[in-house]
C-alpha cells in the first residue's frame, strides 16, 4: 500500500495551502465553536458561517462544491437527533403514524432539529477543508505549537507512520483467511457464528503480536540512530506576518456572524 | 477501505458547549495523569510502542467477521489495550486512535473530541482493566471469561456515556436514546467480547510473558478494580432505570442546573416506554444484573469451548 493511501491533504498552491497549520487549526476550531454557539434558528448568521465556508472553498483552489461532497458521512448521525422533533413542546405541524406511535412534530422540535444538523453540517465541512490542505505531519506539529502534550503528538505521529504498515498486516491476514475459505456453490463458508468469531480473535492476536515486535524492532533501530527521546523536524514553523493578519481578520468575521445570530 | 467500526463517534453540532467543555476537562485530566505515569514506566521506549499499537488497534478494527444478514462484528479495542499494556497506556493509545479518526477522516468532531475520547477511550479502558484486574492472579479460563464480560460493558459503557451526553445536550430524548443506542450495543458488544476473548486467549497460548506477573499488565494499581467496578454499576443501574423512568432522570438533572436549553421534561412522548423494561425500577436493576449474569456464563461457557478444542 502506497504509504498516502489514507492521507486527504490534497496538493495544490493555494492561499490556504501556505498558511501557517497553526492557524488553520485555531481558525478552524475557532468557527467550530462559533457554529456550536449560535442560538437555534438563528438562519442569518447560519447563511453568514456559510459563505464563510464557500470563501474558504474557492481560496483553497479545491473547487466551491468541494467540502459538500464529502460532508455527507457525518449524515447517519442525524438519526441520534431526530427524536427532538417530536419532544419539544410547540405548535404541532404534522401528525403521522410510526409503527405503534402517533408522532406530532412541532415547530419548536423542527427548529431546533434543523438547527443541529446544520451546526454538524458546516462544521465538518470545515474539518474536511482542514486536512484538505493541510498536511497530516505539519497538522500534528501544529498541534505541538498549540501546546498539546509532545508525547501524545508523537504517539499520534507513529500511528499515522505505522497504519500504512500495519493496515497492509490487517490486508494480508485476511487475504490468507479468504483463500483459506472455500465454499461449495450454495453453502457458507466457515463454521457458526462463534468460530469465524474466534478465528477473528485469532487473527487480532496475531496482529497485535506481530506489532508488539515490530515496535521492539523500531525502538532498537532508533536508538541505533541516536534516539533520545525527541524527534527533530527541519521545518521551522515560523508565523509571518500574514499569518497573524489571517487570524485576527477571521476572528473579527466570525465575532460578526456571532452579532448576527444574536441580532 | 476505512470504516467507523461502532456508531459512537459523535459529530460536532450534537453536543452543547458547557458538555463539550467538561469532557475536555474530564479527558484533559486523565490524560495528565496517563502521561506521567506511563513516562515512569516506560521512559523513552513509550512513543514508539505505543504509537504502533495505537496503529495496531486502528487495524485491528478492519478485521470483522460476518454475524448474520449483511451485519458483522467488530473491534472497539479499548478493552484489549487496557488489558495487555496496562491502564494508563491503554488510555493513551486509545487517545491517539481517536484523535486521529476524528482529525484525518472527520470520524467524530473536533470540538465534542474530549467526549469521544472520555466514552471511547477512557471509559472502555478503565472498566476493561478494572474488571480484569480484579481476577489477573486467577485460572486462565477465569482471566479469560472475565475479560469477555468486561469487554462487553465497556462497549455498554461506552454507549450509556454518549447517550448521556447526547441528551444532557438536549440533542436527544433520554427514554428514547439509552435504548436506542444500549440496544444496537448489546449485539456490538458482543462481538467485541468474542474477539476479546479469542485474542486474549491467543496471546496467552504464544507469548504468555506479556499477560504474566511481571507484565505491565498485572502491575496496574489494585485501585482500579474499584473503578472499573464502579463504572460496571453505573451502567448496570443506570440504564434500565433511565429506560424505565426517563422522567426522573430529568428532573435530577434539571434539580442540578444542566438544562439552560429550550428542554423540559414533558416530552410528547412520555408515556413511551420500552416492553422489556416496563415495571418498576428495582425489576430493571434485577433485569440488568441478570444480564450481565447471563452474558458472563455465556461467554464463559465459549471460553470453556474454546478451550476445551485447543
Amino acid at each position: 500500500m502506497h504509504f498516502n493511501a489514507f492521507d486527504r491533504y490534497h496538493e495544490k498552491e493555494s492561499f490556504l495551502h501556505r498558511l501557517d497549520p497553526r492557524v488553520k487549526v485555531l481558525v478552524t476550531v475557532i468557527y467550530i465553536i462559533s457554529n456550536a454557539l449560535l442560538p437555534d434558528g438563528a438562519w442569518l448568521a447560519f447563511i453568514s458561517a456559510w459563505m464563510f465556508l464557500i470563501t474558504a472553498n474557492l481560496l483553497s483552489q479545491l473547487g466551491i462544491g468541494y467540502t459538500f461532497k464529502r460532508s455527507i458521512i457525518a449524515l447517519p448521525f442525524a438519526l441520534i437527533a431526530v427524536t427532538v422533533l417530536f419532544s419539544i413542546p410547540g405548535k404541532p405541524v404534522s401528525t403521522f403514524q410510526f409503527l405503534m406511535w402517533d408522532l406530532t412534530i412541532t415547530d419548536a422540535g423542527f427548529l431546533r432539529f434543523v438547527s443541529i444538523l446544520i451546526r454538524s453540517w458546516l462544521s465538518v465541512q470545515m474539518a474536511i477543508l482542514l486536512v484538505a490542505v493541510t498536511r497530516f505531519p505539519d497538522l500534528i506539529h501544529a498541534l505541538e505549537h498549540l501546546r498539546v502534550p509532545v508525547i501524545l503528538t508523537t504517539i499520534i505521529a507513529f500511528l499515522y507512520r505505522y497504519l500504512f504498515v500495519l493496515t497492509d498486516e490487517v490486508l494480508r491476514l485476511i487475504r490468507a483467511r479468504e483463500s483459506r475459505s472455500a465454499a461449495v456453490a450454495g453453502n457458507r463458508s466457515g463454521g457458526g457464528v462463534r468460530w469465524r468469531a474466534k478465528v477473528a480473535g485469532n487473527m487480532a492476536g496475531q496482529l497485535f503480536l506481530r506489532s508488539y515486535e515490530r515496535s521492539d524492532r523500531i525502538y532498537n533501530a532508533m536508538l541505533s540512530r541516536g534516539y533520545s527521546g525527541h524527534l527533530y523536524t527541519l521545518n521551522p514553523h515560523e508565523m509571518k506576518s500574514s499569518d497573524y493578519f489571517v487570524t485576527a481578520f477571521v476572528i473579527a468575521v466570525i465575532f460578526i456572524v456571532q452579532l448576527i445570530g444574536r441580532l | 477501505m476505512h470504516f467507523s467500526p461502532v456508531p459512537l463517534h459523535i459529530p460536532d453540532g450534537f453536543l452543547s458547549i458547557p458538555i463539550s467543555i467538561i469532557c475536555w476537562a474530564i479527558t484533559i485530566i486523565t490524560l495528565g495523569i496517563a502521561i506521567s505515569r506511563t513516562n515512569k514506566a516506560l521512559g523513552e521506549k513509550q512513543v514508539p510502542l505505543m504509537g504502533v499499537m495505537a496503529a495496531f488497534i486502528f487495524a485491528a478494527q478492519m478485521i470483522n467477521f460476518p454475524v448474520a444478514g449483511g451485519t458483522s462484528g467488530h473491534l472497539l479495542g479499548g478493552a484489549l489495550a487496557a488489558i495487555v499494556l496496562g491502564p494508563w497506556a491503554g488510555m493513551l493509545v486509545m487517545t491517539a486512535v481517536v484523535a486521529v479518526q476524528g482529525l484525518l477522516f472527520q470520524d467524530g468532531g473536533l470540538l465534542v473530541m474530549g467526549a469521544n475520547i472520555l466514552n471511547m477511550g477512557l471509559v472502555t479502558a478503565a472498566i476493561g482493566y478494572g474488571l480484569y484486574r480484579a481476577v489477573s492472579n486467577q485460572s486462565k479460563a477465569v482471566k479469560l471469561s472475565v475479560a469477555g464480560v468486561a469487554a462487553w460493558l465497556s462497549v455498554m459503557a461506552g454507549a450509556l456515556f454518549t447517550a448521556l451526553q447526547l441528551w444532557l445536550s438536549g440533542t436527544s430524548q433520554l427514554g428514547i436514546v439509552i435504548p436506542a443506542m444500549l440496544g444496537v450495543h448489546v449485539l456490538i458488544g458482543l462481538g467485541e467480547a468474542f474477539i476479546t476473548v479469542a485474542a486474549l486467549s491467543f496471546i496467552l497460548q504464544t507469548r504468555p510473558d506479556l499477560l504474566g506477573e511481571d507484565s505491565e499488565s498485572a502491575k496496574g494499581s489494585r485501585a482500579w478494580v474499584a473503578v472499573g467496578g464502579i463504572i460496571a454499576l453505573v451502567v448496570v443501574w443506570l440504564s434500565p432505570l433511565a429506560s424505565a423512568d426517563p422522567d426522573g432522570l430529568n428532573r435530577v438533572a434539571m434539580d442540578i442546573g444542566f438544562f439552560n436549553t429550550a428542554q423540559t421534561g414533558e416530552g410528547l412522548l412520555a408515556g413511551y416506554t420500552v416492553p422489556f423494561f416496563a415495571d418498576a425500577a428495582a425489576s430493571k436493576i434485577m433485569a440488568g444484573v441478570i444480564g450481565v449474569i447471563v452474558v458472563g456464563a455465556i461467554i464463559m461457557l465459549i471460553g470453556r469451548g474454546m478451550k476445551a478444542k485447543s
